[in-house]
C-alpha cells in the first residue's frame, strides 16, 4: 500500500497552527463583521457537527440525510439535564453525547442494512420521524413548536441542595463560569479543537483507513474477509456522538431547544457545509461551516443602507446602479446567492473549496518544480503493516 | 525511569503533556474576558453618541412572511416619524406625548433588520447578532407567539427590551412573561371574551363546536379561551383536534367534521393556515349544509386583512376579532392610515399597527424615562395610559405587561367595495368587557436589573 500516514509529530504541528487558529477567530473575524460572540459559537458549535459528520460522509462515502435528528437528541437532553439536575454544562455534555449515540446506534442498526441513496432514505425517514414525534407525541418532553423552555420552577435536583434558587431565570454555567458570550465561544473552540483532533486521529489510523477501503470498493473489503458492517456502524455512532455533542453546545450557549432543529433542512444544511468545503478533507467542512452561517447570519442582514454605504467610494450614480443590481442577492435573497455559489463549486470543484485550494498551489509548485519529479513513485512506508494503533 | 518512545519519538507522556498544554492554552482566554462586560452600567448604553439603534426582527420567509413584510413597512415609518421625517404619523395624535421629532433623547435614530423564518433558533440568533454586533438599544418584530417568546426569554438574559410584534397567545403575557417584554396586541383570552355575547346573539346558545387547532403555544391557548367562552355560552363543544403548524392541506382534517353532528367549526389557524383550512372547508360544503336544524357556521377567532385576501370570496359571512382595522373613523387610525398609505399606496395591517405603535410606545417612554437605562424605561411603560393610537383609551398593565383596550368584532364583508375593504367592523366591544385578573395565567415577569 501507497498511503503514507502522517506521523503523530505533524499531526500535532498541523493541531498546533489549527488551535491558534480558532482561539483567534474574534481577532480576525471582526474586520469581516462577524467577530461577536453569538456568530463565532456558531462557528465553533457546527464546525462539531461538519468535522463529525465528515467522519461518516467523508471517510465511507455514506451520505446520511439524517444527522439533525442526533443534533435534536442532543438539544433536549441538554436543556433536560438543566432543567432536572444542574446549571453545570459538563452532565449535560455528557448526557447528550450518550444518548445522541444510542439514538445513532439504534438507526444505523437498521439503515446500515441498505447502502447507496437506500442508506440516504432511510436516514432521512428516521430524522423526520423524530422531528414530527418531537412535534406531536412527545409534547410532554419537547413542548412541541414552542420548543423546550428553562424556567425558575425546574427542579434542578443537584443545584437546590447546593443553594436557593434565585430570584431570576439561572444560566447554564462551568463551575460558576457564564456560558454565553466570549466565554460561551472560547469553551465551544476548545471542544471544537479536541473533536478535531479525534478526527484527525481517526482519519490518520488504521481503522480510518479501513473506512476509506470501504469507500473505494466495500465488495472486495468483503472478500479479503472483513465484515464492513461493525466498521460502518461504529462510524455512524462516532458522527452521531459529534451531532449530539453540537446540540448540546447549542442548548449550553442558548438554554432552549426546539424542533425545528431535527427538520430536513438541518439535515441538508450539514451536507452542504461538507460537500462546500470539500468531502473527506479534514479542513474542507469547516470552511464550508464558515461560508455557510456567514451568508446565513450576515448577508440576510444587509440592507440597502448597507449596499449604500459599501458602495460610498464609487460616484453616486454609479453606487445606486450597484445597489440595484446587488441588492436583489443580499437580504432576503442570500438564498439565492448561497444557491449559486453552491452550483459553481460543484460543477467546477466538485472536491470543494479544498480542492480550489490545491489547484492554486500546484500552480505555484508546477512553476518551480520540474514535471518529471512528480513522476517518481512516492516514498514507501518505512514500516510494513498491520500497523500497531496508535494511541 | 525511561519513557517508551514510538517509531515517531513520542511517548504516551509526551502527548499527554502536549494535550494538557492545549487545553491550557484553550482555556486562557476565559480567565481574561471575565467581567470584560462589568463595568457597563446596562447592555448597548448609547452613551455620548449622536445615534441610537433599533431592531426589527421579522419573518421575512416561510408562512408568515406577508405580515412580517407589512410590519417592516411599519417600522420603517416609525423611524422617519421619529427621527421628524414625513407627516408625523400618530406623533399628532398621541397623548401623552413627550416625542420631540428629534429622534430619541435627541439622539438620531438608526435601525437594523433580521430574518426570524418563523423559527425560535433562527429568531433569536438574528437578535443576538442585533445586540452583540451591531448594538440595539431594543428589538421588535414578531408574527409567531412561539417565537416571540423565546425572543422574549432572550431579552430577558441579555437586559435589552423586546417590543412583541403580532403575537395573539395568552401565554406572551402569561405563563411566559418577563420583566423585559411588553406586548400591544390582544391575545386569545380577549378574543373569546370580546366574540362571547355576539355568538350568543348570532348563533344563540345551544350549538355543538369542532375545533380545529394548530399545534403550538398560540393554538392551544387560543382553543382553550374560546372553549372557555362557548361552554359558558351552553354550548357544547363536540371535538378538539389538533394539526401540524404549516400543513397545507386540512382536507383530512375537514372530513371528519362532516359526520360528527357538530355545527360549528372554529378554526384556530392562522397565516396561510387559516387561508388553506377556510378554503377547504367551504370547498367541502360545510358553509350550505344545514345540521341539527340550523345552519353550519364557521368561525376563525383571530382575522387579519391579509388573510382575508388570501381567502378571497370564501371569507364573506364569517366571524372573527382583530386588534385593528384601518377602516377606523378616530383621529389616530387615520393620521396613520394616512401616512403609511402616502408611503406605500394600501392600507396598513394590523400588524403593520401594533409594530409601528409598539416603536412609538418605546420611544415615548424613552423620552420620560430621560434615560435608555431598561429598568427605567421598563417603569415608565408599566401602567402607562394613553391615547389616540387607534384603540381609543388604552393602558399598559403592570402586572403582566399586557395592553388593555377595545377589540373588533369582524364579519367577512359580503359586498366588498375595494380588494382591501374584506372586513366589515360588527361591533367595538369595550375594554371593560375584554378584561380580566393579571393573575389567573400563572407566571412572573422576573427582576428588573439584568440577571
Amino acid at each position: 500500500m501507497n498511503i503514507n500516514i502522517p506521523s503523530i509529530k505533524k499531526d500535532l504541528f498541523v493541531m498546533l497552527i489549527f488551535s491558534v487558529v480558532i482561539l483567534s477567530m474574534p481577532m480576525w473575524l471582526k474586520p469581516l463583521g462577524a467577530g461577536y460572540p453569538d456568530l463565532l459559537q456558531k462557528f465553533a458549535i457546527f464546525g462539531i457537527f461538519a468535522v463529525g459528520y465528515n467522519v461518516l460522509f467523508g471517510l465511507t462515502g455514506y451520505l446520511s440525510f439524517g444527522h439533525a435528528a442526533f443534533l435534536g437528541v442532543g438539544s433536549y437532553t441538554a436543556v433536560w439535564s438543566f432543567k432536572l439536575l444542574t446549571m453545570n454544562v459538563l452532565p449535560a455534555i455528557l448526557f447528550s453525547v450518550i444518548l445522541a449515540g444510542i439514538a445513532a446506534a439504534i438507526i444505523g442498526f437498521i439503515s446500515l442494512r441498505r447502502s447507496g441513496i437506500y442508506f440516504s432514505i432511510l436516514t432521512l425517514a428516521f430524522a423526520q420521524m423524530f422531528y414530527n414525534m418531537a412535534y406531536s407525541v412527545l409534547t410532554p418532553i419537547t413542548n412541541g413548536e414552542t420548543g423546550l423552555q428553562l424556567s425558575r420552577s425546574d427542579p434542578r435536583i443537584i443545584d437546590n441542595m447546593m443553594a436557593q434558587a434565585g430570584a431570576s431565570l439561572p444560566s447554564p454555567t462551568l463551575f460558576g463560569l457564564e456560558m454565553s458570550g466570549y466565554s460561551g465561544f472560547y469553551f465551544c473552540a476548545v471542544l471544537l479543537i479536541i473533536a478535531f483532533f479525534i478526527s484527525q486521529r481517526i482519519f490518520h489510523s488504521p481503522f480510518g483507513m479501513k473506512l476509506q477501503a470501504i469507500k473505494s470498493n466495500q465488495t472486495r473489503m468483503k472478500y479479503t474477509g472483513y465484515n464492513t458492517r461493525p466498521y460502518l456502524l461504529s462510524a455512524f455512532v462516532i458522527s452521531g456522538m459529534y451531532a449530539g455533542l453540537a446540540g448540546a453546545l447549542m442548548a449550553v450557549t442558548d438554554p432552549l431547544a426546539g424542533a425545528e432543529r431535527m427538520q430536513w433542512t438541518a439535515s441538508g444544511e450539514v451536507v452542504l457545509m461538507t460537500i462546500l468545503g470539500g468531502v473527506g478533507t479534514l479542513i474542507g467542512p469547516l470552511l464550508g461551516v464558515g461560508i455557510i452561517k456567514y451568508f446565513e447570519n450576515i448577508f440576510s442582514a444587509m440592507n440597502e443602507q448597507a449596499l449604500l454605504a459599501a458602495y460610498s467610494f464609487m460616484p453616486d450614480w454609479l453606487a445606486k446602479v450597484m445597489v440595484t443590481i446587488t441588492s436583489p442577492f443580499v437580504g432576503e435573497g442570500w438564498h439565492l446567492t448561497l444557491g449559486a455559489l453552491f452550483v459553481v463549486i460543484v460543477i467546477f470543484l466538485p472536491g470543494g473549496i479544498m480542492e480550489g485550494l490545491g489547484k492554486i498551489k500546484n500552480l505555484f509548485k508546477s512553476k518551480k518544480k520540474d514535471t518529471f519529479t512528480e513522476q517518481i513513485p512516492p516514498k514507501l512506508p518505512e514500516k510494513a503493516e498491520p500497523q500497531k494503533e496508535v494511541s | 525511569m525511561s519513557d517508551k518512545k514510538n517509531a515517531n519519538g513520542w511517548s504516551r507522556r509526551d502527548i499527554m503533556k502536549a494535550a494538557g498544554a492545549f487545553t491550557a492554552a484553550g482555556a486562557m482566554p476565559m480567565f481574561f474576558t471575565r467581567g470584560a462586560w462589568a463595568s457597563k452600567t446596562f447592555v448597548n448604553d448609547p452613551g455620548n453618541s449622536k445615534t441610537v439603534k433599533l431592531g426589527f426582527n421579522v419573518p421575512q420567509t416561510g408562512a408568515y412572511a406577508d405580515e412580517g413584510a407589512d410590519e417592516l413597512r411599519a417600522f420603517k415609518l416609525a423611524v422617519k416619524h421619529l427621527n421628524g421625517e414625513g407627516d408625523g404619523g400618530m406623533i399628532q395624535t398621541m397623548k401623552p406625548m413627550s416625542l420631540k421629532g428629534n429622534g430619541i433623547l435627541g439622539k438620531k435614530v438608526e435601525y437594523v433588520t433580521g430574518d426570524t423564518q418563523t423559527k425560535s433558533d433562527a429568531a433569536r440568533a438574528s437578535a443576538k447578532r442585533m445586540i452583540e454586533k451591531d448594538g440595539v438599544i431594543m428589538f421588535s418584530g414578531g408574527s409567531s407567539s412561539g417565537v416571540a417568546i423565546a425572543q422574549q426569554s432572550l431579552a430577558q438574559d441579555m437586559g435589552v427590551v423586546f417590543m412583541c410584534g403580532l403575537t395573539h397567545s395568552n401565554d406572551t403575557t402569561g405563563k411566559d412573561k418577563r420583566r423585559y417584554g411588553f406586548r400591544h396586541f390582544f391575545n386569545a383570552k380577549m378574543s373569546g371574551l370580546a366574540l362571547g355575547p355576539v355568538l350568543k346573539k348570532e348563533m344563540g346558545t345551544d350549538r355543538r363546536a369542532y375545533h380545529l387547532t394548530a399545534d403550538y403555544t398560540w393554538g392551544w391557548t387560543q382553543e382553550e379561551s374560546i372553549k372557555e367562552t362557548t361552554e359558558g355560552l351552553g354550548w357544547k363543544t363536540v371535538k378538539t383536534v389538533r394539526t401540524p403548524l404549516g400543513a397545507g392541506d386540512f382536507s383530512q382534517y375537514i372530513t371528519p367534521v362532516l359526520n360528527s353532528g357538530a355545527d360549528v367549526l372554529i378554526l384556530n389557524h392562522y397565516g396561510k393556515d387559516m387561508i388553506n383550512s377556510l378554503t377547504q372547508a367551504v370547498q367541502f360544503g360545510l358553509r350550505d349544509k344545514m345540521v341539527n336544524g340550523k345552519r353550519f357556521e364557521i368561525i376563525v377567532p383571530l382575522y387579519s386583512r391579509l388573510m382575508a385576501q388570501g381567502a378571497g370570496k370564501n371569507i364573506k359571512g364569517i366571524l372573527g376579532t382583530t386588534n385593528w382595522n384601518w377602516a377606523l373613523k378616530d383621529e389616530g387610525s387615520q393620521a396613520f392610515v394616512k401616512s403609511f398609505g402616502n408611503e406605500y399606496g394600501f392600507p396598513p395591517s394590523q400588524a403593520a399597527h401594533t409594530c409601528y405603535v409598539q416603536t412609538m410606545l418605546y420611544a415615548n417612554a424613552c423620552e420620560m424615562a430621560g434615560t435608555f437605562y431598561p429598568p427605567e424605561v421598563i417603569k415608565q411603560l408599566e401602567g402607562f395610559n394613553f391615547d389616540g393610537m387607534g384603540n381609543g383609551p388604552t393602558e399598559y398593565r403592570a402586572a403582566d405587561h399586557q395592553c388593555f383596550k377595545d377589540v373588533l368584532v369582524m364579519r367577512g364583508n359580503e359586498h366588498p367595495t375595494s380588494q382591501f375593504d374584506l372586513l366589515e367592523i360588527v361591533q367595538v366591544v369595550p375594554r371593560a368587557q375584554v378584561e380580566y385578573p393579571a393573575d389567573i395565567f400563572g407566571g412572573e415577569l422576573g427582576p428588573y436589573e439584568k440577571s
